[in-house]
């Protein structure tokens, strides 16, 4: 691989790291709005306010950037990139079209994992370092939501690997067939779910509850910083949404694969980052408690059954 | 030197820098984070050395799971911001670890240093190899840990749930 390769792709992922999360974002005020019966957005840019996030990225960067005096400084500073940066490199390992991948390596499905479990980090860090206690107990709600979550999704995302026999997105998207869209269905539930709840999203949000916690462990955050987290939440929608396109629902498969397999990829991320706003608007927030209850009661026992399945499927060669 | 050896210099450097800052630190918060770099420095220099997995699964299970479960515990705690100085441990325990220390490292760098070839090498190990490995070789060790483990975590669900006399 020559330099200019590792440049060009370097360029396109963090492109698309820049772009995607904003589509999501704008996406989600106007299909909010719209639930909701109101316009969302009209007047910035124009044409029913496309330009909204561009107008609120050049608000961010005009305010002031302050650290409590109170906080662990470097701690506190760091935390915004600690949480964003691994979403980028998980963002690199999804596959868009046959062959194009920014990092095509063996273990890729294990790499995006581990890489989104590191982002968790962020949250936390920036949750103790504030010096805050609203802050503090976003902090903990996190981390008790974090723990308990990451092992369904690694338990939704081994039953593919399973399924497939490779632990490549790439192959195991080459691998896929629609009758995994059947059988593989419950651990595609557990995945949305778990990776809503991963992400704090409502109805999972807790840790930023806003009429308890102000907004939890980014209560003390301003202007750019508190900007990356909001980044890091749309990138982490776009990285969830994608793998659950490329390993569920088949990514590039369909018409025309051979030069439309890249569209089909992003339409099929785009329809599941639809699904995850729908949810926010659907649902109330669940209290701790329900949360825990739902991961470890349901969550965690169905992946186990989906993983069981897949295993006596694989054996008997269905 | 070689690409990889460099590679696995700095890396290796990662790893022992977090590792001695995670060990000195007063600040109780900044120990986890540091043992995360040094995990991280760990997994780099699995990766230099071809054991792909084997640092994913690291940075996925450790980074992922076990220190967001020490950062809880320790927000449960009190883990001020600042150092903190009532747990200093005296001169003599300091001096005392630091020899015990520098003792282990000696000795291991004693035993593996005329094992190690010139050049640092990449092995290349692939993942059927390993899951070979675990689950054909190794699978009755790996499933008594695995046993031993929910038996721990039985064991710590029934201690927590023993029926305490009532408090005066």
């Amino acid at each position: 691989m020559s330099l200019l390769e590792v440049a060009v792709r370097s360029a396109s992922v963090l492109a698309a790291f820049l772009v995607l999360p904003l589509l999501v974002g704008q996406t989600e005020h106007k299909v909010m709005a719209h639930m909701q019966g109101r316009l969302g957005p009209m007047y910035a840019g124009g044409f029913h306010g496309w330009a909204q996030l561009v107008a609120d990225g050049v608000k961010f960067v005009q305010k002031e950037d302050i650290t409590p005096r109170a906080a662990d400084r470097w701690v506190f500073r760091l935390a915004p990139a600690v949480a964003l940066i691994p979403y980028l490199v998980a963002l690199a390992t999804i596959p868009l079209h046959p062959g194009v991948a920014a990092i095509d390596v063996p273990g890729s499905l294990v790499l995006a994992l581990a890489a989104t479990s590191v982002g968790a980090l962020g949250t936390l860090m920036a949750g103790w370092a504030s010096a805050n206690k609203y802050a503090l107990l976003g902090g903990l709600r996190a981390a008790a939501q974090l723990v308990s979550y990451e092992l369904p999704i690694v338990l939704a995302a081994a039953s593919i690997a399973l399924a497939g026999g490779s632990l490549s997105v790439a192959t195991l998207t080459d691998r896929w067939s629609p009758w995994w869209m059947v059988w593989q269905l419950p651990g595609a539930i557990v995945f949305i779910v778990a990776a809503c709840a991963e992400l704090q999203r409502p109805p999972f949000d807790m840790p930023v509850a806003d009429a308890e916690l102000v907004m939890g462990a980014w209560t003390e955050y301003t202007g750019l910083r508190f900007a990356f987290f909001l980044l890091a939440e749309y990138a982490g929608i776009v990285v969830m949404s994608l793998l659950v396109a490329v390993l569920w629902l088949g990514g590039w498969h369909g018409p025309f694969e051979d030069t439309l397999g890249w569209l089909w990829t992003l339409l099929k991320g785009f329809a599941v980052a639809v699904v995850i706003i729908w949810v926010r608007v659907a649902w109330p927030r669940l209290r701790e408690d329900q949360l825990q209850r739902l991961a470890w009661v349901w969550l965690v026992p169905l992946a186990l059954g989906q993983l069981l399945l897949t295993g006596a499927g694989v054996v008997m060669g269905w | 030197m070689t690409a990889l050896d460099t590679a696995f210099a700095a890396t290796g450097l990662v790893a022992v820098v977090g590792g001695v800052l995670a060990v000195t630190t007063r600040h109780v918060v900044h120990a986890a984070l540091w043992l995360v770099v040094a995990l991280l420095g760990v997994a780099g220099s699995l990766l230099v050395l071809g054991a792909e997995l084997v640092a994913l699964v690291l940075v996925l299970v450790y980074v992922g799971a076990v220190v967001v479960l020490v950062l809880f515990a320790l927000m449960l705690t009190r883990a001020p911001i600042g150092p903190d100085l009532e747990h200093r441990a005296g001169p003599w325990r300091t001096a005392g670890s630091a020899a015990l220390g520098a003792a282990v490292a000696v000795l291991l760098g004693s035993v593996l240093l005329p094992l190690s070839g010139s050049a640092v090498e990449r092995a290349g190990v692939t993942s059927t190899q390993v899951a070979g490995q675990i689950f054909g070789t190794w699978v009755w060790p790996f499933e008594l840990l695995s046993l031993l483990l929910l038996v721990a975590l039985v064991a710590a669900l029934a201690v927590s749930r023993i029926p305490r006399e009532a408090a005066p």
